[in-house]
C-alpha cells in the first residue's frame, strides 16, 4: 500500500490535487469578483471591504499562505503534466486531428498549460501592482490605509493595464471553460449524463466570471468610476 | 461504382532504432467495398509483385475484437468513424484521389517494431499487474450462485469490451492510458468476483500505467471517442475512486 504521500505523487492522486485545488482556486476567483463588485457600490465600498480584510489580521496571514500553497500545488501539478507530455510520446504525430463526439479537445482544453502559464506570470503582476502599489492614503474607521479604489482607478487609466487585464480574463474564462469540468471528472465524476451537464455549466460559469472581472478595467478605463472616486481622470 | 485511386503517405521504420520517414504509394483500383486493411493487403500484394519491401501492420480477426489493427489514420486512431475498429472501417468513406496518411500510434511505452507495428506488451503488464481474480479452477461453478445485480453486470460488461487495441493511447495528447487501465480494472472491480483483490488491483494497476512510461490524464476525452467498442470516461472516473478508496 502507498503511503498517503506516495498516493498523491500518482498520476490519479495528481489529478485529484489538481482538481481539488481548481475547485479552491474557482472558489477564491468567485469571492474575489464579488469583492470587486464593491467598485460599483457605495464611493466608500470599495475602501471598507479592503480595511474589513486587513483588520482580519493573522486570518488574512492564513489565507493568504493557504491560498500561495494551493496556487503553487496547481501550477506545479499543471507544469508537471504539460513537461510529461514529450516524455510520453517523444515523436508526435505528423497529421493530429480530433475525432469529435464525446472528445473534450478544445482550445480550452488544448490551451490549459498556456492560458495557466500566463495565468501564473499574471498574478505575480497582479499582486505587485495592487498588494505592493501606492496611490496615497485614506482613512477608514480611524485607521490609515492604502487607497486602493484609487489606486484600482488610476491603474486602469493605463491601456496597457485596462486590455492587458481584459485579456487575461479571456483566457482565465478560457481556463475555467475546461477546468470546471475537468475538476469534477478529476474528482471521479462518473455518470455521464451529470457529466454533460456540468461541462455546460461549467462553461456558461466560465463565461460569466471572466465577463464580470474584464468588465472592471474597461469599465473604468472608459470613464467609470473617475467621479465616484472624486480624482481627474482623462 | 467505379474503382478509386488513392494516395497513401504511410511510415515506413526498418526496426526500433531506425528513424523512419513516410513514404508515398499510389493505389489504383480500390473498391469502395474493400476494408481498410483489405486496402492495405492489395497495396502489399502489389509492393512484393514490384519487388519491395510490404508495409507491416498487425491485424488479426479482421471484426473489431482483437484490438490488433490501431493505427493511426488522417491523424485518428482507427480512422474517421466513431466505435469502429481499423479493420471495419471501409474504403466506401473516402474519394477518389484521397490522400491518406498512416501512422503508427505513437507513445514512447509502444516503440515502433516495424513500420506501422508496435509493441503494445505495456498494456499487458498492466493487466499482468492485477487485471485478474484468483479462483480455484476446476468444474464451472453453478452459474446463479453469486447473484449480480443487472445493472452492475451491464456496467461490468460495457467495460470488459475493451479489446485492448490501444488508441486510446495513440489518441491521449498525453498518451495516457488511464481508460484502458480504467476499464480492465473498473470490471473486476464492479464484479463480486474481484472484491477480495480490489484494492490491491487498485493500486497495482495505477502504478505499472505510470511505471510504463504513460502520460497524465488531462480529461480531454479524446481516448472515449477513439475507442472502437465505446467505453466510456466514467471508467477513469471509477479508477481514480477505487485507487482513492484503497489508499485511505
Amino acid at each position: 500500500m502507498p503511503s498517503i504521500i506516495e498516493a498523491f505523487q500518482s498520476q490519479v492522486g495528481r489529478k485529484i490535487l489538481t482538481g481539488l485545488t481548481g475547485f479552491l482556486l474557482l472558489f477564491f476567483v468567485i469571492f474575489h469578483l464579488a469583492g470587486n463588485l464593491a467598485i460599483f457600490g457605495d464611493p466608500d465600498a470599495m475602501n471598507s471591504y479592503s480595511h474589513f480584510l486587513h483588520q482580519l489580521g493573522p486570518l488574512l496571514w492564513i489565507a493568504r499562505i493557504g491560498l500561495i500553497i494551493i496556487f503553487v500545488v496547481h501550477a506545479w501539478i499543471g507544469i508537471s503534466i504539460w513537461l510529461g507530455k514529450r516524455k510520453a510520446r517523444p515523436k508526435d504525430y505528423n497529421v493530429y486531428s480530433s475525432k469529435g463526439g464525446p472528445s473534450k479537445q478544445s482550445l480550452s482544453s488544448r490551451s490549459m498549460a498556456f492560458t495557466g502559464f500566463v495565468l501564473l506570470v499574471f498574478v505575480v503582476i497582479h499582486i505587485n501592482t495592487f498588494a505592493l502599489g501606492d496611490a496615497g492614503t485614506v482613512v477608514v474607521d480611524g485607521e490609515q490605509m492604502t487607497d486602493i479604489k484609487t489606486l484600482v482607478i488610476n491603474t486602469f487609466q493605463n491601456p496597457i493595464y485596462a486590455f492587458g487585464y481584459t485579456f487575461v480574463m479571456i483566457l482565465l474564462g478560457a481556463h475555467l471553460g475546461h477546468g470546471i469540468w475537468s475538476a469534477f471528472t478529476s474528482l471521479t465524476l462518473r455518470s455521464p449524463k451529470a457529466s454533460a451537464t456540468i461541462y455546460t455549466i461549467g462553461a456558461v460559469v466560465a463565461v460569466l466570471l471572466a465577463a464580470g472581472f474584464l468588465f472592471i478595467p474597461l469599465y473604468i478605463y472608459f470613464g467609470g468610476g473617475c467621479e465616484a472616486a472624486l480624482i481627474n481622470c482623462n | 461504382m467505379s474503382d478509386m485511386t488513392i494516395n497513401l503517405k504511410i511510415w515506413r521504420q526498418k526496426n526500433s532504432t531506425d528513424s523512419g520517414r513516410f513514404e508515398d504509394y499510389l493505389l489504383p483500383g480500390v473498391n469502395e467495398h474493400m476494408s481498410f486493411l483489405e486496402m492495405l493487403d492489395v497495396l502489399n500484394e502489389k509492393l512484393m509483385k514490384e519487388g519491395g519491401d510490404p508495409v507491416e501492420f498487425d491485424h488479426d480477426c479482421r471484426e473489431g475484437i482483437c484490438g490488433s489493427c490501431n493505427m493511426v489514420i488522417n491523424g485518428r486512431a482507427h480512422g474517421p468513424k466513431h466505435q469502429t475498429a481499423a479493420c471495419q472501417l471501409h474504403m466506401r468513406n473516402y474519394n477518389d484521389g484521397d490522400t491518406i496518411v498512416i501512422e503508427p500510434p505513437r507513445a514512447a511505452a509502444f516503440p515502433v517494431i516495424k513500420d506501422l507495428v508496435v509493441d503494445r506488451s505495456a498494456l499487458d503488464r498492466i493487466i499482468e499487474a492485477g487485471g485478474y481474480i484468483s479462483v480455484k479452477t476446476g468444474a464451472a461453478p453453478e452459474a446463479n450462485l453469486i447473484p449480480v445485480p443487472q445493472e452492475v453486470s451491464n456496467q461490468a460488461f460495457d467495460y470488459a469490451t475493451c479489446i485492448g487495441c490501444g488508441a486510446c493511447v495513440a489518441a491521449c495528447p498525453n498518451s495516457s492510458a488511464s481508460l484502458f487501465t480504467g476499464a480492465k480494472l473498473s470490471h473486476l472491480n464492479s464484479l463480486p468476483q474481484g472484491q477480495p483483490e480490489r484494492d490491491k488491483r487498485s493500486i497495482a494497476m495505477v502504478n505499472q500505467m505510470e511505471k510504463e512510461g504513460f502520460g497524465d490524464c488531462s480529461n480531454y476525452a479524446e481516448c472515449e471517442a477513439v475507442c472502437p467498442v465505446g467505453i466510456s470516461i466514467s471508467a477513469i472516473a471509477q479508477m481514480r475512486r477505487d485507487y482513492m478508496k484503497a489508499v485511505f
